[in-house]
């Protein structure tokens, strides 16, 4: 179905029936007890979930699949931010044609930036496109302050003239929409002590990333994807194939520039701010990290990744000492404390520390990254199972 | 009437005169062979014809067409194959997914941006593939991960995806250096019956006298990158001029 095998329609079935799903399958505590800080299934998070790893679903077509590691994406996530808080501004608080130009204008920077670092292979290539996206993100931070708006940021103004939206009736900002339908509004069902919220924000960024997903299954089964794949394998040879590997690895950035820039008009069209740091190399990194840490060159993995380093940063960071003292109340007085103090070192401000050590044990234990995990475990108890080893190699 | 026409080629690194007006015609449906102790310039002159390197001066023309200034993919797609020293192989990805991308390449050239179709619907493509796989007898490897496979299968695979394409002519560089004899002599039945099954011109590259002997209709002697003579193989043989080339070298 679809133009999928069937392995992979099922695949794709299970993907999107967790992305619907996924109000209910991250708040699984009840609002009331002591486990409940470990939910994520609040808006902004959820949000978060679905737009980076929509991100890094783009951005493993090219370092999953070609081997080019690109440092520089964080400036097309940028670009699109900028260029659908632009689209608010000026045309409609409507979030389509935002995320629209905010995917054309990307996947515009991002044929002018590969053109020129697909020059180089390797870690040349690694550092001109980290080159970019620094002069993007100094040049969005100064002398383009008329169009990015500098430090502040980019942000609505009751002013703006939104071309094809009636004039502001109300003092407050408008709030992006899709047809009338807002970003912000939400619905909770009180299922007894659990609370489950459903966002329409949320919903529409779990539609584009499941769509993102499925061209994304389609460009790994194609033959363009198999190109892509021998590029990582022996460009070499592949020239001696009579193919020309340039154009491909130039259609493969594309492509993953515009999935950025796709990300960034979401991030915009769920809170429209836009800021420079959005550019900036750590930014770039992260999503760096995501694909590794999830399973580089996997259909899944980039996602994992993503969600993964979203829940470390948003729930580990919200832990402090007093939510320790109560969990360790139980210990004697002295212990309490040092147990209490050395716990938080990696919670709080020093989530950064947790992710790091998780970063090393993945990388050093599981260098496919959790689909390997999951694959380790899938295995073990398919072997418990059947007393012979199965002969089918894990996709 | 020959197929590829090299003419004054000189190729110079720094000091060293790595190529020095070198002529050479390969006819078509022949088996040329170019020998020539180390550091003659076969690799060189190999390089030259395939794009990789482009000669200080001299033409090479591929079936009237120059070749010079081509890129390597383009002189693929003209019609020149290459198998590497050591088996060039896309090592990451199955068997048949190494002899369906030469397919693809034959079908839409270049570059195709057919990034929507999936790979398991391209029922000609497979088709096409597992023929080639089964003339080289490995079909029942086809889902084997490449780098799996032995160096003796690899040689084959290799040779499967250059076949593929229909070449005009297959150049081949030192194709059973470092081999066992085994696997020397199931090359060499292998090139034999490519031989005799498909009409394919073979330029190559060898140390082995044995290989040389076997396969060859014409010989090319190359010393300090020029042609010493150029005859075939029962008369570069018994030549003085190769046996001082080679003194010490080989038995010719």
């Amino acid at each position: 179905m679809f133009g999928l095998s069937q392995k992979d329609t099922r695949f794709l079935f299970i993907v999107i029936a967790l992305t619907l799903l996924t109000p209910f399958l991250l708040n699984p505590f009840p609002t009331d007890s002591a486990l409940a800080q470990f939910n994520a299934g609040y808006p902004a998070l959820m949000q978060r979930f679905a737009i980076y790893g929509l991100m890094a679903i783009g951005f493993n077509i090219l370092f999953g699949l070609t081997g080019y590691l690109s440092f520089g994406h964080a400036a097309f996530l940028g670009i699109g931010s900028y260029a659908a808080v632009w689209m608010f501004k000026l045309l409609s608080m409507n979030v389509l044609p935002a995320i629209i130009l905010a995917t054309l204008l990307a996947g515009l920077f991002a044929l002018v930036i590969g053109y020129i670092s697909l020059r180089r292979s390797g870690i040349y290539f690694s550092i001109l496109t980290l080159a970019f996206a620094e002069m993007s993100y100094r040049l969005a931070y100064s002398v383009f302050t008329p169009i990015t708006n500098g430090e502040t940021g980019l942000q609505l103004n009751l002013k703006d003239p939104r071309i094809l939206d009636a004039a502001p009736t109300s003092a407050s900002l408008p709030v992006p929409s899709l047809f009338g339908l807002e970003m912000n509004s939400s619905w909770t069902l009180d299922l007894g002590p659990w609370d489950f919220t459903f966002n329409v924000g949320y919903y529409f960024c779990a539609v584009v990333a499941i769509l993102g997903f499925y061209l994304s299954l389609r460009i790994f089964r194609s033959p363009f994807g198999l190109m892509l794949r021998a590029i990582k394998s022996n460009q070499n040879r592949l020239n001696y194939t009579g193919l020309n590997s340039r154009p491909y690895t130039l259609a493969a950035f594309v492509i993953s520039g515009m999935y950025a820039g796709l990300a960034g008009g979401l991030l915009a069209a769920m809170d429209p701010l836009a800021g420079a740091e959005r550019m900036q190399w750590t930014a770039s990194g992260e999503v760096v990290l995501m694909t590794i840490m999830g399973g580089v060159g996997t259909l899944m993995g980039p996602v994992l990744g993503a969600g993964f380093i979203k829940y470390a940063e948003n729930i580990f960071s919200k832990i402090n000492e007093s939510i320790l003292h109560s969990w360790f109340s139980w210990l004697p007085d002295g212990l309490e404390d040092a147990v209490v103090w050395v716990f938080a070192r990696f919670v709080g401000e020093g989530w950064h520390l947790t992710l790091g050590l998780m970063f090393m044990i993945i990388v050093i234990a599981l260098p496919g990254g959790l689909v390997e995990g999951g694959q380790r475990i899938a295995r073990l108890f398919r072997r418990k199972s059947e007393d012979a080893p199965s002969a089918t190699p894990a996709e | 009437m020959s197929i590829l026409e090299v003419k004054g080629v000189n190729k110079r690194f720094g000091g060293l005169q790595a190529l020095g007006n070198v002529n050479l015609s390969v006819k078509e449906d022949t088996c040329h062979a170019i020998i020539g102790p180390n550091g003659a310039g076969k690799s060189t002159l190999l390089n030259c014809l395939v794009g990789k390197l482009i000669p200080d001066s001299g033409s090479v023309v591929f079936d009237g067409q120059s070749v010079l200034g081509r890129k390597p993919h383009e002189i693929n797609q003209m019609g020149i194959s290459r198998v590497f020293q050591t088996p060039e192989i896309f090592s990451d990805l199955s068997v048949i997914e190494n002899v369906m991308i030469p397919c693809f390449a034959k079908r839409d050239g270049a570059f195709r941006m057919h990034a929507y179709e999936g790979v398991h619907q391209e029922k000609g493509i497979i088709e096409q593939a597992e023929a080639i796989l089964a003339d080289v007898n490995m079909l029942d490897k086809r889902h084997m991960h490449a780098a799996s496979l032995s160096r003796g299968d690899k040689r084959r695979l290799e040779m499967a995806m250059c076949l593929v394409q229909e070449p005009r002519l297959l150049l081949l560089d030192e194709p059973t250096a470092g081999m066992a004899r085994a696997d020397t002599n199931n090359t060499i039945e292998l090139l034999k019956e490519i031989r005799k099954t498909r009409k394919i011109t073979m330029a190559i590259i060898e140390h082995d006298m044995h290989v040389v002997f076997s396969l060859a209709d014409r010989i090319t002697v190359l010393a300090q990158g020029t042609p010493l003579v150029e005859d075939t193989p029962e008369n570069i043989k018994g030549h003085p001029k190769v046996r001082e080339a080679y003194l010490g070298e080989a038995q010719v």
